[in-house]
């Protein structure tokens, strides 16, 4: 770890996935993600990598099949509505297991919509846009630092479970800067070591074996398909199993749970405290991974609870999976802002209390 | 210790620059900071800000509706931010673009003709630090030998010529 420096979240994104290992971007500029191509253009190449600015996003999705299936390790970021034109190229990464790091600093439609933060991308996140059954593990840092860590690490686990990956951010952490200690780079790998690395990617003839290795995503074959499918969720079991992640605040004990991810859970954090001032006890669980989403951590929620509220820059998105952990066990309410409209922690405190005050009652 | 800010201007006074060297100042003293740009359609000219947020323990939302210190560089800035101020904060005016008083009698209001004192140091871009020296003096978030450490790193290498011009704005300012 280095020491602590100030960084523009975007700029600490890009910096986090050169030192996992990124050699490969691919980039079309939209707001609020510009620092990171900006930054990429001007420093992957520097530490032995390749820029190149696509002409769109569904071009800068298929550069990174092509350079994935080859065995290199690939980071693109768009934010919303191009995130919507990657999501044909996220099936097909998926089909053909071939990993990618995807980040998208997101920002609030529909349509273009407007370039303040958003997390109304939630479904497109979680369920995607793309054809077939798929998964995507997502995860939604809320701070530069945990940014840069899951960047970081989404490298290595893209690469481990030959999947992309998916982090979701907004603009706030895009555009925000904090103190950040950015990890170790990880050790250079040669291209003529990708082979053993990845013996699944597409590097020539080797030396010693004529063996030719292919990454397809068509199956035409309805037996083979079905098998590959069943193969692929085999895996996402694994993935349930292995990469889901919460953290949660005083859900024990709390009269009422706020569960928030991202953005808005920094700023319930705050709210929380301004309601203890008031001698009402908040709890919070937040998500950091959304696929797959912490169901198990709302078995926590004791009887002392009487709302549980989701929080969203969305009209209720989340509050589908929220539903799902609660399992009818309490009442769930929304406190939801959207447009590019960011509650304070003061709004959050009011309407947590009112939410409580008329459904909390017994 | 939580101070909470807000710094305001219009693009090109260098408001976006003056917040980040008090949140690296910050981080040089060991302390938690969070700097957040208002970001959008900017353009030089028009209106820019950004929040501060400088805390012993780690901070919670990077977003403040109420603060303790405002730096306004131009009028919109004073009668936007002036409102967020608690009783007791620190009312920075740059009086050199702002001809009205402040209307809050409940805060410390700082009159300085930083664009005035800037030419009389021959450069009108160092307002902003004349306004950061008077900030760092009055508020004492961070320590003025902290900032001026700041200066040196932010010009480094490129711009090394213009440490001295800074350092001497940054300390311009008397009482």
């Amino acid at each position: 770890m280095s020491t602590k420096v100030l960084m523009k979240g975007n700029e600490a994104f890009a910096e986090a996935a050169i030192r996992g290992g990124c050699r490969y971007y691919f980039g079309y500029p939209i707001t609020p993600q510009n620092e990171i191509p900006e930054y990429m253009s001007r420093v992957l190449p520097q530490r032995g990598g390749h820029f190149i600015q696509a002409e769109s996003e569904i071009c800068a999705i298929n550069m990174a099949y092509g350079a994935g299936a080859a065995g290199g390790r690939v980071f693109i970021t768009s934010s919303s509505p191009g995130i919507a034109l990657m999501q044909e190229g996220m099936s097909f990464l998926c089909s053909a297991e071939v990993p990618t790091v995807i980040l998208t600093v997101s920002r609030c439609g529909p349509g273009i919509g407007g370039i303040q933060p958003g997390q109304a991308d939630y479904f497109q996140a979680t369920r995607g846009g793309g054809n077939g059954d798929y998964k995507v593990p997502v995860f939604a840092p809320s701070s530069v630092q945990e940014g840069a860590d899951l960047v970081f690490e989404a490298m290595e686990l893209a690469d481990k479970y030959q999947n992309p990956i998916l982090i979701f951010t907004d603009g706030l952490l895009g555009q925000m800067m904090e103190p950040v200690a950015l990890p170790d780079p990880v050790p250079e790998v040669k291209s003529t070591d990708i082979r053993k690395h990845k013996p699944w990617a597409l590097t020539g003839y080797g030396a010693d074996d004529s063996k030719r290795n292919t990454v397809i995503s068509l199956r035409l074959q309805p037996e083979t398909l079905e098998k590959h499918v069943q193969k692929l969720f085999t895996k996402y079991d694994e993935i349930e199993k292995t990469l889901t992640r919460v953290e949660t605040v005083d859900v024990e004990d709390a009269e009422v749970v706020i569960v928030a991810f991202g953005t808005v859970a920094r700023i319930a954090k705050e709210a929380i405290e301004m309601l203890a001032e008031q001698g009402i006890k908040a709890g919070l669980i937040r998500p950091i991974s959304l696929w797959p989403f912490p169901y198990a951590a709302f078995d926590k929620i004791t009887s002392k609870t009487k709302v549980v509220i989701s929080a969203e820059l969305s009209m209720g998105q989340m509050i589908q999976d929220v539903q799902l952990g609660v399992k009818n066990r309490f009442p769930v309410e929304l406190l939801s802002r959207t447009g590019g409209m960011i509650p304070t922690s003061l709004e959050i405190a009011e309407r947590t209390k009112k939410i409580l005050q008329e459904k909390g009652g017994n | 210790m939580l101070k909470k800010m807000f710094f305001a201007g219009y693009g090109g006074q260098g408001i976006m620059l003056a917040g980040q060297m008090v949140a690296s100042a910050a981080i040089l003293e060991n302390k938690e900071t969070t700097f957040f740009p208002s970001y959008g359609p900017e353009m030089r000219g028009g209106t820019a800000n950004c929040t501060v947020i400088v805390s012993d323990k780690p901070i919670s939302s990077p977003l403040i509706f109420e603060s303790d210190c405002v730096l306004a560089m131009n009028l919109p800035s004073m009668l936007k931010f002036e409102p967020t101020l608690k009783p007791g904060g620190v009312l920075l005016l740059n009086t050199s673009l702002i001809h009205q008083s402040a209307k809050r009698s409940d805060v410390t209001v700082l009159e300085i003709a930083a664009n005035e004192l800037a030419m009389e140091l021959g450069n009108a871009l160092v307002a902003n630090m004349i306004m950061l020296g008077a900030f760092v003096r009055t508020t004492g978030i961070v320590k003025g030998e902290t900032m001026e450490k700041v200066i040196h790193n932010v010009f480094a290498e490129k711009k090394a010529d213009l440490v001295d011009l800074n350092l001497k704005a940054f300390n311009h300012w008397k009482p």
